[in-house]
């Protein structure tokens, strides 16, 4: 009856069976979208994590002596195929798996504390992840959603002259309408109620994120004095667009770091210009570092980056996403003398990692972003961020580092990474131990 | 050559009537089963179960819950993937309010759920039929999956919106959460859709699978011959809805672990479908083929350069496999616009035949 099933199934697990990695590397797999609605987001930080890591090996032989071998795997920001890639690499060991979606990085982490693989979802990811105590598996440095929003909040009442004067203000969240854009709410309503301000909410379902026409006309009506997004692929340049439809002041419509890509803001064109992101790496090619990506990869051929995108806000996250995988393997590999490090290794080396200005500047990468220091019990460490503009043609730099409000996002941090073990026993109990920070 | 019925001899009705009357069929059944449950536990590598064994038997349930509607009742639904949705919140929500009772219990009571639900939004069908029925069904799964991200207590207020399934153990091995094992989880779904699977043979084959073939056929024929249309039909939607609602849980529980309104929105409907139409409308087997074809060949498709020592980008690959799964989608259509189970008939047919033409 099912024989061409059978026969299916077992050509698969030939082929399965078949890959036999290198010696002597590092396997770093980066799980990527270079396809679907997402892929505007997508493309540029794929770039952006394979060139520096393409560099390192071209440059330096890779890191300490050890090449690193590099591997896409193509996800469409679908959770399914998230777990597929998963799945398939995981018997590949991997050091280090980068979901690069809230919603995989959500599916993966209850299956990562038991295979034992890091999973480091730079600022995205669930928020309560932060804390080591419970999730020794997982990284999400710099900054987590709670901070972001902290720090626009901030920004807000420094433009509104104080905390205080955002009585009595209306604020609109307009929000990807699934895990990521949810995250910041609890946050987002309790600082409503400590500041007296209003929030209007506007969700985008994601089969909706190029169609916000109606959603705009709402906040036409309701005319909040601020507007605050987290969106994600197509729906950034959508809501720019509407929101310069409308007239809306666009010098007062602010979004996270997901929502700063060049060209997030540039197709709508001059009603663009003003537009703010929260950020927390430099733009721009500048340093070094990119340079050796430029001549040791792009010009050589081995890469898919456009000449004109390196550089752009996207593709150095990209970099600094894999500056910190980099970063995190140097220092496993002097924790623990190895030179091929394992996922175990790699875990040790997030824990202790410390990004210094000095070494940034070592790297070539001089004030590309501010330090980085992930501890034992701290696995984000919630660092500043600023606020960019867009003039019309590019990224400017228009606050101070910003800092989030610890004393507000904390407390949030532990009865949510609380109400997570909860709802998700029996749940592993910490047996790592931790080491010393170097 | 081998495929002949030639000495097989019937002595009594039973087994003229037996839904697999050749020996080699019969045989071919069984190798299969030994093959399912005892050869791919015992080789088949993580990533065989929990990428391709598992999701495939749990859109072959999906796929036959469509199957018993669309093509042996001849409604026209695309809510499935809300209806697996249903199924998926429903046993979230019985497995942490009851959590001492087995999970098995709750997997299969979802189903209940779903099938209730199936009920309410299969009252159209009484006065609307065809394309007008899926208009009304689509309406079920947009109002589903609103309901999955808008109402918090779906989810039990997480913040992520999403369901997280918490590990659950039977006769003291862990079947659900993160510590339990791809053969532990591959074999429970394998019971589950072999036992359904089972269950949906003797249906299509007895009194109610001729009764919605009948409503199928010709309604106005059906009701002069005694059949009531209106339960005829409701039944129909409820069992399809139950298979769904079933499908659903396993998809949350079993396969992914973890679950949100996005995993059951309307891509996922379609996709049933076309499993459905491209296996065979009517046709369990067909159900088979259609969810191997559909969710087996892009896997096949992108791990083929890889095996082949070929280094093509991530993103290429995907494109192709894009391009490809929907070119054979089409040419399968024109060769056999029945469906892959159509194809099987026929090969069986000419192997019986064999060396002759006809």
């Amino acid at each position: 009856m099912r024989m061409k099933q059978l026969a299916l199934g077992v050509a698969l697990a030939g082929i399965m069976a078949a890959p036999a990695l290198a010696q002597n590397s590092i396997f770093v797999p980066l799980l990527t979208y270079r396809t679907g609605p997402f892929s505007n987001s997508g493309i540029p930080i794929a770039n952006g994590m394979h060139d520096y890591l393409a560099m390192l090996n071209e440059r330096d032989g890779g890191i300490g002596g050890v090449k690193l071998a590099i591997e896409e795997c193509e996800t469409g920001y679908k959770n399914e195929k998230g777990v597929e890639c998963y799945e398939a690499l995981k018997s590949k060991k991997p050091v280090v798996v980068n979901p690069y979606s809230t919603g995989i990085t959500l599916a993966l982490i209850p299956k990562a504390s038991v295979d034992h693989i890091p999973i480091l979802s730079m600022a995205y990811g669930l928020s309560a992840s932060a804390q080591g105590q419970d999730f020794p598996w997982i990284f999400n440095p710099p900054a987590t959603y709670w901070d972001g929003l902290s720090m626009i909040i901030k920004y807000i009442a420094d433009k509104e002259g104080g905390l205080a004067n955002l009585k009595g203000k209306t604020i609109g969240y307009i929000y990807f309408d699934g895990g990521y854009g949810l995250e910041p709410i609890p946050l987002l309503d309790q600082l409503a109620k400590d500041y007296g301000f209003t929030v209007k909410k506007y969700p985008v379902p994601p089969a909706d994120m190029q169609n916000q026409s109606g959603l705009w006309l709402n906040v036409r009506r309701d005319r909040p004095a601020w507007m605050i997004m987290w969106g994600w692929g197509a729906m950034n340049p959508t809501a720019v667009q509407e929101a310069a439809k409308i007239n809306y002041p666009m010098d007062h419509m602010i979004g996270v770091w997901w929502s700063g890509s060049e060209d997030d803001a540039r197709p709508a064109g001059a009603g663009g210009k003003g537009y703010l992101s929260l950020n927390f790496n430099s733009v721009g090619a500048n340093y070094p570092a990119i340079q050796d990506i430029q001549k040791y990869v792009i010009d050589k051929g081995n890469s898919q980056t456009a000449k004109d995108k390196v550089g752009d806000n996207f593709y150095n996250r990209g970099v600094m996403n894999s500056v910190i995988i980099a970063e995190a393997i140097r220092n496993a590999q002097q924790l623990t003398g190895k030179k091929e490090v394992n996922a175990e290794d790699l875990r040790r080396g997030f824990e202790t990692l410390k990004i210094t200005p000095e070494r940034w500047k070592e790297l070539g990468l001089e004030g590309f972003a501010g330090p980085v220091n992930v501890t034992c019990t701290d696995h984000n460490g919630h660092h500043a961020a600023y606020v960019q503009q867009w003039d019309g043609t590019k990224w400017v730099k228009v606050s101070d580092w910003i800092t989030p409000m610890k004393d507000k996002v904390q407390p949030l941090l532990d009865a949510a990474a609380q109400d997570y073990v909860t709802k998700n026993q029996p749940w592993p109990k910490r047996t790592e131990a931790c080491d010393k920070s170097s | 050559m081998f495929y002949r019925e030639a000495g097989q001899y019937k002595t009594s009705y039973a087994a003229d009537q037996a839904i697999f009357p050749v020996l080699q069929d019969r045989l071919g059944l069984i190798a299969i089963l030994i093959v399912a449950f005892v050869v791919i536990p015992l080789t088949g590598n993580e990533f065989l179960l929990q990428a391709v064994m598992i999701p495939f038997l749990v859109f072959t349930l999906a796929t036959i819950g469509l199957n018993l509607l669309t093509g042996y009742t001849g409604l026209l639904s695309l809510g499935t993937g809300a209806f697996m949705g249903v199924g998926a919140y429903a046993c979230y929500k019985l497995a942490t309010i009851f959590p001492q009772v087995n999970l098995l219990v709750w997997v299969v009571a979802s189903g209940f759920f779903a099938a209730g639900v199936g009920v309410l939004f299969g009252l159209p069908s009484l006065r609307i039929k065809g394309f007008y029925l899926a208009v009304a069904t689509l309406a079920a799964q947009f109002f589903l999956s609103w309901c999955f991200i808008r109402i918090p207590w779906l989810y039990n207020y997480n913040i992520s919106a999403s369901i997280e399934v918490p590990t659950r153990t039977l006769f003291g091995i862990p079947v659900t959460g993160p510590t339990a094992a791809p053969v532990t989880r591959y074999l429970v779904v394998l019971s589950i859709v072999v036992v359904m699977t089972w269950l949906a043979s003797n249906l299509v084959h007895g009194r109610i699978g001729r009764m919605w073939m009948a409503v199928r056929d010709m309604d106005i024929a059906a009701e002069l011959i005694g059949i009531k249309l209106y339960r005829t039909k409701l039944l129909a939607f409820a069992v399809s809805s139950f298979y769904c609602g079933v499908a659903g849980a396993m998809l949350a529980f079993l396969w992914l672990g973890a679950a949100e309104s996005e995993s059951f929105n309307i891509n996922q409907s379609f996709l049933v479908l076309f499993m459905v139409i491209i296996g065979g409308l009517g046709s369990l087997t067909g159900s088979f083929f259609g969810a191997l074809f559909i969710w087996g060949l892009p896997i096949v498709l992108r791990n083929a350069p890889g095996a082949f020592g070929l280094s093509i980008t991530a993103a290429t690959v995907e494109h192709i496999t894009f391009m490809v799964v929907g070119a054979l989608i089409v040419f399968f259509l024109i060769v056999e616009p029945n469906g892959l189970a159509r194809l099987w008939q026929i090969g069986k047919q000419k192997l019986r035949v064999w060396p002759f033409p006809y």
